[in-house]
C-alpha cells in the first residue's frame, strides 16, 4: 500500500477536519501509541526511562508550552523555566497542604498556579510586540526564581529551597518504579498534547496565529488582542507548570528553584527552533534532539577517540553545536525538523511516481 | 444608472487626524448611504486610508464626530467596529501569512463563534457543530468569489492578484453591513481588475453590502462608484455623482489634470 | 546621606557600564534593525581574548608579562578578533536573514550568543581570570577625606573612559560621513544609499564599532569582577537600560543606564535587607516591566502607529 490518500475522499466537513487526513497518517499514530503505552515499558531499561524517555516527555510538554505562546501566538518569551518551577512548588504545595489531595488535582491545580502568573507577565504584552516582551519574560525567570528560594514557606522552609517530590499514588497505584512514571508521563503528555492539537486547529488556534502573523488585521475583523495574548500566556504557563510538576515528581524527585534557570528557558526555545516554531509534534522532535544531544556527543567520541570528553569541552562543544543549529535552522529551514519530516512525507506521498 | 439609495449609515463630521506634526487629515465631512458604492480618490499621501482606519477605528481623529447608525459613537477600538459590522481589505496585503486560504477566511467569523476554547480543547459535540457549520458559510464565500482550487493552500504561496481576493473573502466571510476595500485592484491586470469590479458589484447588489472604496484607477471609479469624495492633502476638494467630480475644475487641478 | 549619596553613585557608575552595554546594541540596532541578543556575550568573548592574549604573548614573543607592549598587542589582537567578528556574523548570520520577521532575528542572534560563548571558552578556557588594568580599586583620596565619601578611584576612572566614548561616538555620528549615512540609515535605506554609502559597509562599519564598544566594556568590566561566565548576565541589564531608554536613541542608551544602575543599588541597599537580599538580580527588569506598561514607546521615543 503506498502512503497517499488516492481513493479516500472526505464526504464531509467532519472528514476533512480530522488531526490525521490521511488512514496511512492514522494507523501510524495508533501503531506509535499502541508501542510507547504497550512494548516500551517491556523492552526500555531503567536508564531508557530514565535519563531519556521520561525527560524527553516532558521537556517536550515544556517546549510545546512555549510553542503555543512563541510558535502560535508569536510572542517570544524566554521564562518557560520560571513557569515550569511554579508549577512544580505549587503542586508540591497542594499536595503538601491539603491532605489527600489526589495526585491529578494538585498538578491541574499547580498548573492552574502557573497559568495565573503567566497572565501577570504577559501583561506587557499588550502594549509591546515580539521580543521587547522578551524583557518582561526575564523579569518572570530572575523573579520567581529569587522569590522561591528567598520565601521559605515555597519549599516547607527546606534549606536553599530545595524540594523532594511526595510519593504518587492514583487510586491505590504507586507510581515508584520507572516503568509506571513512565506511563504516567506519558498518559498526561498524550493527552495534553491532544488537547492542544484541537485547539491549534479550531478557532481558538486560529485567533493566535492571526495575532501572530498580523495583529493589526486581527483585530480589525474583530480579535480582540488583549484577550487572545492573555489567553495563550495562561494556556502556555499552564502546559509548561504541568511540565515543571511532572519534572520534579515523576522526572528528578528533587528539585530547586535554581535548577529552573535561563539556561533551562533557553534550552526549550531551542527545542522549538529546531524541534519546529508552531508544530505540536516539533516541539516533541525538538526536546528528543536535545536531550539526545549530549548522550550523542559521549558515544561518537568515545567510538572515535576512545575516551569520554571531558565535562569542560563537552559543555563548551554543546554551546557552540546548539548555537550553529539554531543559526542553521533559522537561516535554512526555519520551520525545523518537523518541517523536514513534513517534507519527506509529501515526497513519499508521490513515490514512486514523482509526476 | 439612477439607484435609489437608503438612509445615511455613516456620518462623519470635521474629521482631523495629525501624526505628530503631519496632518493626515483636516475638516473633513462627508456621508455614506445605505447600500451604495462611495468612492474615496486622491494623490498618494492625501489621506484616503487614514480616512478609512478612522471610520474602523485603526486610528483615532483629534477632532470631529462619527455617526452611525444615528449614533454618536465614542472613541472605538477596531474590534468593536467589526462587532458592529464594519469589515475591510488593506491596501498592502494583510493575510495571515502562515496560515492557509481556509483559515484565513475561517477567522472572518470569529466574532460569530461562541464556543471558547475549552470545546475546542477537546473538539466535540458543540465545537465541532460550530465548526462545521461556519465552514459552510466559509465555502459559500469561496465559491462566490472562485477560489475552490486553492482553499488548502498557504496564502503566501499566492500570487498578488488572488491574495487581494483572499483578503476580500476573508471581509466577507464576516458578513459585513460595511465593507471597507482599500485599493483592492491595485498592482492588477485589466482581467483580474474586471474580476474585481464584478465581484464588488455583485456583493453590493446580492448582499446590499454598503460599499467605501479607495481606488486609483478613473475609469473603474467612473463605472462602478455611486458618489466619489476627493482628497487632496488631507483636504475634502470635492464630492458628489462621478460625472459632476470628473468635471470639477479644482479636483481636475489638484488631481486628474497631474499624473500620479 | 553621606551614605545614600556612596551607594547612588556608586550604581550610576556601575550604570554607565550597562551603558556602554546597551550602546552596542543601539548602534546594530540603528543601522540593521537586528537586535543584537549576543551584544553581552560580545563584550564576554572581548575580555576573554584580550586576557587569553596577554597570557600567551609572553611565551609567544619574549616579552615582559604585564608590560605595556603585551598589553597593546593583546588590545590589537583581541580588537582586531572583534571586528573579524562581526563583519562575520554580519556576513554570514544576518544577511541571509534580511527582510526576516524582527523576532526571528532576535532568535538568531541568541543562537549566535551560545555560539560565541562557547568558541571562546573552548580556545581560552572556562576558569574565571583576573584582568588588570593597573588602575587600583583604592577609595578616591580627596572625596574620602572632605566629604568623607568611599568612591572607588577604579569606578570614576571607568566612568570617565566611558564618557570619552560615548562622546567620540557623538562626534563621530555628527560629523564624520559614516555617522551621517549612518543616522541616515536609521531613517531609511533609500536615503542612506544617497549619501553614497553602499549599506554593506555601513553594516561592515557598524559591527566593527559595536566590537570595539564591546572591548572597552569587557576590560572595565572584567578589571572590577574577573573575566567570566558570569559576565553574559550582568551584560543581560543592557535589556532593560533600553526599555527605558530607547532601542534608538544613544542619549537614551546613557541616561537608561544610569537609572538602572542607580535604582537597583538604591533599591538593593534600602529594600533588600527587608526581603533578603539579592533583588539587584531581577529589579531591572521588573522595572523595566513596569515601565513598559506605562510607556512602551520609552522615556524619549515617539509614539508609533502602525501603519496599515
Ligand atoms: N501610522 C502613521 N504614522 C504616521 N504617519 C502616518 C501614519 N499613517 C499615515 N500617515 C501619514 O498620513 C498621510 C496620509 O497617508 P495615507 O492616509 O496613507 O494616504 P493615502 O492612502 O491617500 O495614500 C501621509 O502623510 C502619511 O505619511
Ligand atoms: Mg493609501
Amino acid at each position: 500500500m503506498f502512503y497517499r490518500e488516492a481513493g479516500q475522499f472526505k464526504a464531509s466537513y467532519q472528514n476533512d477536519q480530522q488531526i490525521f487526513p490521511i488512514r496511512q497518517d492514522q494507523i501510524g499514530f495508533i501503531a506509535l501509541m499502541g508501542f510507547l503505552f504497550l512494548v516500551v515499558p517491556f523492552i526500555a531499561n531503567q536508564y531508557w526511562l530514565q535519563a531519556v524517555l521520561i525527560p524527553v516527555l516532558i521537556f517536550g510538554l515544556a517546549a510545546l508550552g512555549l510553542n503555543i505562546l512563541t510558535g502560535y501566538a508569536g510572542q517570544l518569551s524566554l521564562g518557560s523555566a520560571a513557569f515550569m518551577a511554579v508549577g512544580a512548588f505549587g503542586t508540591y504545595n497542594f499536595m503538601l497542604r491539603i491532605d489527600g489531595i489526589p495526585f491529578l488535582v494538585a498538578l491541574l491545580l499547580g498548573g492552574l498556579c502557573a497559568a495565573a502568573i503567566g497572565i501577570l507577565f504577559g501583561l506587557p504584552s499588550l502594549r509591546i510586540k515580539g521580543f521587547y516582551l522578551a524583557v518582561a519574560t526575564l523579569a518572570a525567570q530572575f523573579f520567581i526564581v529569587w522569590v522561591l528560594v528567598k520565601f521559605g514557606w515555597f519549599s516547607n522552609y527546606s534549606s536553599s529551597g530545595v524540594i523532594t517530590a511526595q510519593h504518587v499514588n492514583i487510586l491505590g497505584v504507586d507510581f515508584r518504579s520507572p516503568e509506571m512514571k513512565y506511563l504516567l508521563t506519558l498518559t498526561v503528555v498524550v493527552v495534553m498534547a491532544l488537547l492542544a492539537k484541537n485547539m491549534v486547529r479550531s478557532s481558538t488556534g486560529r485567533k493566535w496565529m492571526a495575532v501572530r502573523d498580523m495583529d493589526v488585521a486581527a483585530e480589525v475583523i474583530g480579535i480582540r488582542l488583549m484577550r487572545t495574548k492573555l489567553q495563550a500566556f495562561a494556556i502556555s504557563s499552564f502546559y509548561c507548570g504541568v511540565a515543571g510538576a511532572l519534572y520534579a515528581y515523576m522526572y528528578l524527585g528533587t528539585v530547586e528553584p535554581e535548577g529552573f534557570n535561563l539556561d533551562m528557558s533557553f534550552r526549550i526555545l531551542f527545542m522549538i527552533i529546531i524541534g519546529g516554531v508552531g508544530s505540536i509534534m516539533g516541539s516533541f522532535i525538538g526536546a528528543a534532539f536535545i536531550v539526545l544531544l549530549p548522550v550523542f556527543l559521549n558515544v561518537a567520541f568515545h567510538s572515535t577517540i576512545g575516551a569520554y570528553v571531558p565535562a569542560d569541552l563537552a559543555s563548551n562543544l554543546e554551546l557552540i553545536i546548539f548555537g550553529a543549529l539554531i543559526i542553521f535552522f533559522l537561516i535554512v529551514e526555519p520551520h525545523g525538523l518537523a518541517r523536514l519530516w513534513q517534507l519527506t512525507k509529501e515526497k513519499l506521498r508521490l513515490w514512486p511516481f514523482p509526476h | 444608472m439612477a439607484r435609489e439609495f437608503g438612509d445615511v449609515i455613516i456620518d462623519l463630521q470635521n474629521i482631523s487626524l495629525r501624526f505628530g506634526g503631519v496632518k493626515a487629515l483636516t475638516d473633513i465631512s462627508f456621508n455614506v448611504r445605505e447600500h451604495e458604492i462611495r468612492a474615496i480618490i486622491g494623490p498618494n499621501g492625501a489621506g484616503k486610508s487614514s480616512m478609512l482606519n478612522v471610520i474602523n477605528g485603526v486610528y483615532h481623529p483629534q477632532e470631529g464626530k462619527i455617526i452611525f447608525h444615528g449614533q454618536e459613537r465614542q472613541k472605538m477600538e477596531p474590534y468593536e467596529a467589526a462587532s458592529q459590522g464594519i469589515a475591510r481589505t488593506f491596501q498592502n496585503i494583510a493575510l495571515f501569512k502562515g496560515m492557509t486560504v481556509l483559515d484565513n477566511i475561517m477567522t472572518g467569523r470569529n466574532l460569530m463563534m461562541k464556543t471558547n476554547f475549552l470545546h475546542h480543547a477537546l473538539f466535540w459535540g458543540k465545537a465541532q457543530r460550530e465548526e462545521i457549520e461556519h465552514r459552510k458559510k466559509v465555502e459559500e464565500v469561496i465559491e462566490f468569489l472562485e477560489i475552490q482550487s486553492i482553499r488548502k493552500t498557504p496564502v503566501g504561496r499566492l500570487p498578488y492578484g488572488l491574495q487581494k481576493r483572499v483578503e476580500l473573502a476573508r471581509a466577507l466571510a464576516a458578513e459585513p453591513n460595511l465593507l471597507l476595500l482599500d485599493e483592492p485592484m491595485a498592482g492588477m491586470n485589466v482581467e483580474e481588475k474586471q474580476d474585481m469590479c464584478r465581484f464588488i458589484l455583485d456583493v453590493n447588489d446580492q448582499f446590499g453590502t454598503t460599499i467605501v472604496l479607495i481606488e486609483h484607477d478613473m475609469g473603474v471609479v467612473m463605472d462602478i462608484s455611486d458618489r466619489v469624495v476627493v482628497l487632496d492633502y488631507g483636504k475634502k476638494i470635492g464630492d458628489g455623482p462621478p460625472d459632476e467630480v470628473k468635471n470639477d475644475p479644482k479636483v481636475i487641478d489638484a488631481y486628474l489634470g497631474t499624473s500620479h | 546621606m553621606t551614605f545614600f549619596l556612596e551607594v547612588l553613585i556608586g550604581g550610576l557608575l556601575s550604570g554607565v557600564l550597562y551603558a556602554l552595554v546597551a550602546l552596542g546594541f543601539v548602534l546594530i540596532f540603528k543601522a540593521s534593525g537586528v537586535f543584537n541578543f549576543a551584544q553581552g556575550a560580545m563584550v564576554f568573548f572581548a575580555a576573554l581574548t584580550f586576557v587569553g592574549f596577554t597570557e600567551v604573548l609572553p611565551g609567544w614573543t619574549g616579552l615582559a608579562p604585564g608590560s605595556g607592549a603585551v598589553f597593546w598587542l593583546a588590545f590589537i589582537l583581541a580588537l582586531s578578533s572583534m571586528i573579524v567578528l562581526g563583519i562575520a556574523t554580519e556576513r554570514v548570520v544576518l544577511r541571509p536573514l534580511v527582510n526576516q520577521a524582527p523576532i526571528t532575528l532576535f532568535m538568531v542572534t541568541i543562537g549566535l550568543t551560545f555560539f560565541i560563548e562557547g568558541v571562546a571558552q573552548g580556545i581560552w578556557g572556562s576558569h574565571v581570570r583576573r584582568l588588570d588594568l593597573g588602575i587600583e580599586d583604592v577609595p578616591v583620596m580627596f572625596l574620602l577625606d572632605n566629604f568623607d565619601m568611599m568612591i572607588s578611584q577604579f569606578d570614576v576612572i571607568a566612568a570617565v573612559l566611558a564618557l570619552v566614548m560615548f562622546v567620540a561616538l557623538a562626534v563621530m555620528f555628527q560629523y564624520t560621513k559614516v555617522g551621517r549615512a549612518l543616522r541616515a540609515v536609521a531613517d531609511d535605506h533609500q536615503a542612506a544609499l544617497s549619501v553614497g554609502i553602499p549599506l554593506k559597509h555601513i553594516w561592515a562599519i557598524v559591527w566593527s564599532v559595536a566590537g570595539f564598544v564591546a572591548l572597552i566594556a569587557g576590560l572595565i568590566w572584567g578589571a572590577r569582577n574577573g573575566v567570566q561566565f558570569a559576565l553574559t548576565f550582568t551584560a543581560l541589564k543592557a535589556l532593560p537600560v533600553l526599555i527605558l531608554g530607547g532601542f534608538t536613541s544613544v542619549p537614551g542608551a546613557i541616561i537608561g543606564g544610569l537609572i538602572i544602575g542607580a535604582s537597583e543599588k538604591v533599591a538593593e541597599v534600602y529594600l533588600g535587607p527587608y526581603v533578603g537580599g539579592g533583588i539587584e538580580g531581577w529589579f531591572p527588569y521588573i522595572l523595566a516591566m513596569l515601565f513598559l506598561l506605562v510607556r512602551p514607546e520609552g522615556l524619549f521615543g515617539e509614539k508609533h502607529i502602525d501603519r496599515v
